[in-house]
């Protein structure tokens, strides 16, 4: 547009704007092509990552096969692999962990948008929340370890000796477990699920909530019957956001979930996820083992692909129907 | 609002009767939303527990070894006592900036051609969505797929396989969020520039960016924070190294994998070690985060 104007206009001799020379004009089209390609490089990232990725689990792909999939021996002296054990433990302590941080997090959001505090500690609650987020993930993996572990203990021991027929407490808490692991992750999401919770409810008209209490309604049936159900969308979505980021999240669990490779129901038995297989075994793994972790590897960004891409798909169609609703 | 005065009135003559309108505290709905509010304000406490009592074990576990020997010591053999993080702090140092320098420009050309030259074409939305794909990346896939390209091409664990990892982690955020701040830029100063007849590229460097810097900035600032506590990508890629960095294609120690790799063992001095960089891996990267949102507050109210 700018190159089209330099062709119009009439050189000015009191005009401090002036007609950009040919330079300026190449300087430009050099520019622009800079930024597209540097864009179109996040692209190309990924495409680059999934290739990659998959190029160097081809050969574990043709040697195991689905086997592979539903195998529960990682044995790397006879070379076999199955990761099992692992995508459950995976599936598991994301669930456990996404469904506390969700009680939680629902309750702080509505804390932080029903009135029920004054602005100040509003605001400090948030900070608090968001403070949570910010803290690695390796310095929980090692609170863990010190705090939570010793701390939950007596409790779970005691569950079991008491309740030890129901399979969630079918084992005792020795050291490193689901729980524990779970409890962590819950930790670590609760900032995502509190965040995205707050906007959605607090993008709740404020006339809807007016006229649930207009009409005789409590605080709570307010909040229970009207504000929730319209926000639920979001609140949907922030949970598939933070589960999604559950089921990657690597050093906290490599560091509290035991490692072994586990299928058991028990909450306080220890398991292993397909993050911290990763972590725990790459770094001293032998040629065959490196394409079976990849293999692994892939499967780990199958699964949080799409997750990740049905919880954005979520929250983006939150965002058109509020829009379209006002 | 205007509805609750009226439920606090117990006793107002009227003509109709409003102590039909009282609450009674027997009545379940009542007992039910008191009920639950005390389940809200006890589950937001219990949120609230982590954080002061990371805080706290920190100050106390790790604030004991805070001295000048900590980050001028190497660290400490499997029962020796003594030795600090000296080298792993180094080695963080130098892997975040290799990270940033690669991640930062890319990051803001790419922020620009989303905000400026394409907003609404389909690239930007394949970019929007790369980049967002990328935030949603599990950090240990950083990790293996640097293996993959740079740590077999180069046939050894190296500083700059680390950097690599963590700038792949960095670039979403500084993308997103250079994206965001040259939107916020008002539209009259760009039709202002365009109209004394700058190309949009002068428009861009010279008025644009510098309007959005702190948005700019401060969305590095957080990219910053968050590579510089991955662990999950440097254990593979920089993997760990007792001894002081000398090259850069050469493996490295770093903050966070210190304290994963002395969590693990059965020595107080060790664990006293990784506690004490926990503390300084938390003030680093808390110390970012607070710089982050002060000095966006202070451009905004000026």
């Amino acid at each position: 547009m700018s190159a089209t104007l330099a062709e119009h206009t009439e050189p000015a001799p009191l005009s401090i704007s002036r007609p950009p020379t040919n330079a300026e004009i190449v300087w430009d089209r050099f520019f622009r092509g800079a930024c597209f390609c540097f864009a179109w490089l996040t692209i190309l990232l990924v495409v680059l990552i999934i290739w990659e990725i998959g190029k160097h689990a081809f050969p574990a792909m043709q040697a195991q096969g689905l086997e592979f999939i539903t195998g529960d021996k990682w044995d790397a002296g006879n070379n076999k692999f199955g990761i099992l054990p692992e995508i459950l433990g995976t599936l598991y302590s994301s669930l456990l962990g996404v469904g506390i941080a969700t009680v939680l997090g629902v309750a702080v959001a509505i804390v932080l948008t029903q009135d029920f505090v004054p602005p100040i500690l509003e605001v400090f609650l948030k900070n608090v929340i968001e403070l949570l987020a910010a803290i690695p993930s390796v310095v929980y993996g090692l609170w863990g370890i010190f705090v939570v572990i010793p701390a939950i203990r007596p409790a779970a021991n005691w569950l079991h000796e008491h309740l030890g027929e129901i399979p969630l407490f079918g084992t005792r808490l020795s050291g490193p477990g689901m729980l524990p692991a779970a409890l962590v992750l819950a930790i670590m999401v609760l900032p995502t699920i509190t965040a995205i919770s707050r906007d959605s409810i607090a993008a709740v008209p404020p006339k809807i909530r007016e006229a649930a209490y207009g009409l005789g309604a409590t605080k709570w049936e307010t909040i229970l019957a009207v504000i929730l159900p319209t926000s639920s969308r979001g609140i949907f979505g922030s949970v598939i956001l933070g589960f999604g980021r559950a089921l990657g999240e690597t050093m906290a669990l490599a560091m509290l979930v035991g490692n072994a490779s586990n299928i058991s129901w028990s909450l306080f038995a220890p398991g292993n996820t397909l993050a911290a297989l990763l972590a725990n075994k790459f770094p001293e793994a032998s040629r065959v083992e490196i394409d079976a972790l990849m293999y692994a590897a892939l499967v780990l960004l199958t699964i949080t692909l799409a997750v990740n891409v049905l919880g954005t798909w979520i929250i983006m169609r939150t965002a058109v129907d509020t829009k379209g609703g006002r | 609002m205007s509805v609750l005065p009226i439920r606090r009135q117990t006793m107002v003559e009227g003509d109709i009767d409003l102590s039909k309108l009282e609450r009674r505290l027997r009545e379940p709905r009542t007992l039910i939303n008191a009920a639950l509010n005390w389940l809200v304000a006890g589950l937001t406490v219990l949120a609230m527990v982590p954080l002061f009592s990371v805080i706290f074990m920190l100050l106390w576990r790790g604030g004991q070894r805070l001295g000048i020997a900590l980050f001028t010591e190497l660290p400490p053999g499997a029962g020796m006592v003594g030795g600090g993080i000296g080298n792993a702090l180094l080695g963080t140092v130098i892997m975040v900036g290799i990270a940033t320098l690669l991640s930062v420009p890319v990051g803001i050309l790419g922020g620009i051609y989303l905000a400026e030259f394409g907003p609404n074409t389909k690239t930007a939305s394949v970019v929007r969505f790369a980049a967002k794909v990328l935030t949603g990346l599990p950090s240990v896939i950083a990790g293996v797929f640097v293996y993959a390209l740079v740590v077999t091409t180069m046939g050894t664990f190296s500083a700059l396989a680390g950097g690599v990892a963590l700038s792949i982690l960095m670039l979403p955020t500084i993308i997103l969020t250079a994206e965001d701040a040259i939107r916020m830029v008002p539209h009259r100063m760009r039709e202002a520039a365009i109209g004394m007849g700058c190309t949009q590229t002068q428009a861009i460097l010279k008025v644009i960016l510098p309007t959005a810097r702190p948005g700019i900035l401060t969305g590095v600032m957080l990219a910053v924070a968050r590579a510089a506590g991955e662990t999950a990508p440097l254990l593979f890629t920089a993997l760990f190294s007792d001894y002081w960095i000398r090259r850069l294609h050469e493996p490295s120690a770093s903050l966070a994998v210190i304290i994963y790799d002395f969590s693990g063992q059965p020595y107080p001095n060790l664990i006293e070690i990784a506690w004490a960089a926990s503390l300084v891996l938390v003030l680093i990267v808390l110390g970012l985060n607070i710089a982050a949102q002060f000095y966006l507050r202070k451009s905004f109210t000026k």
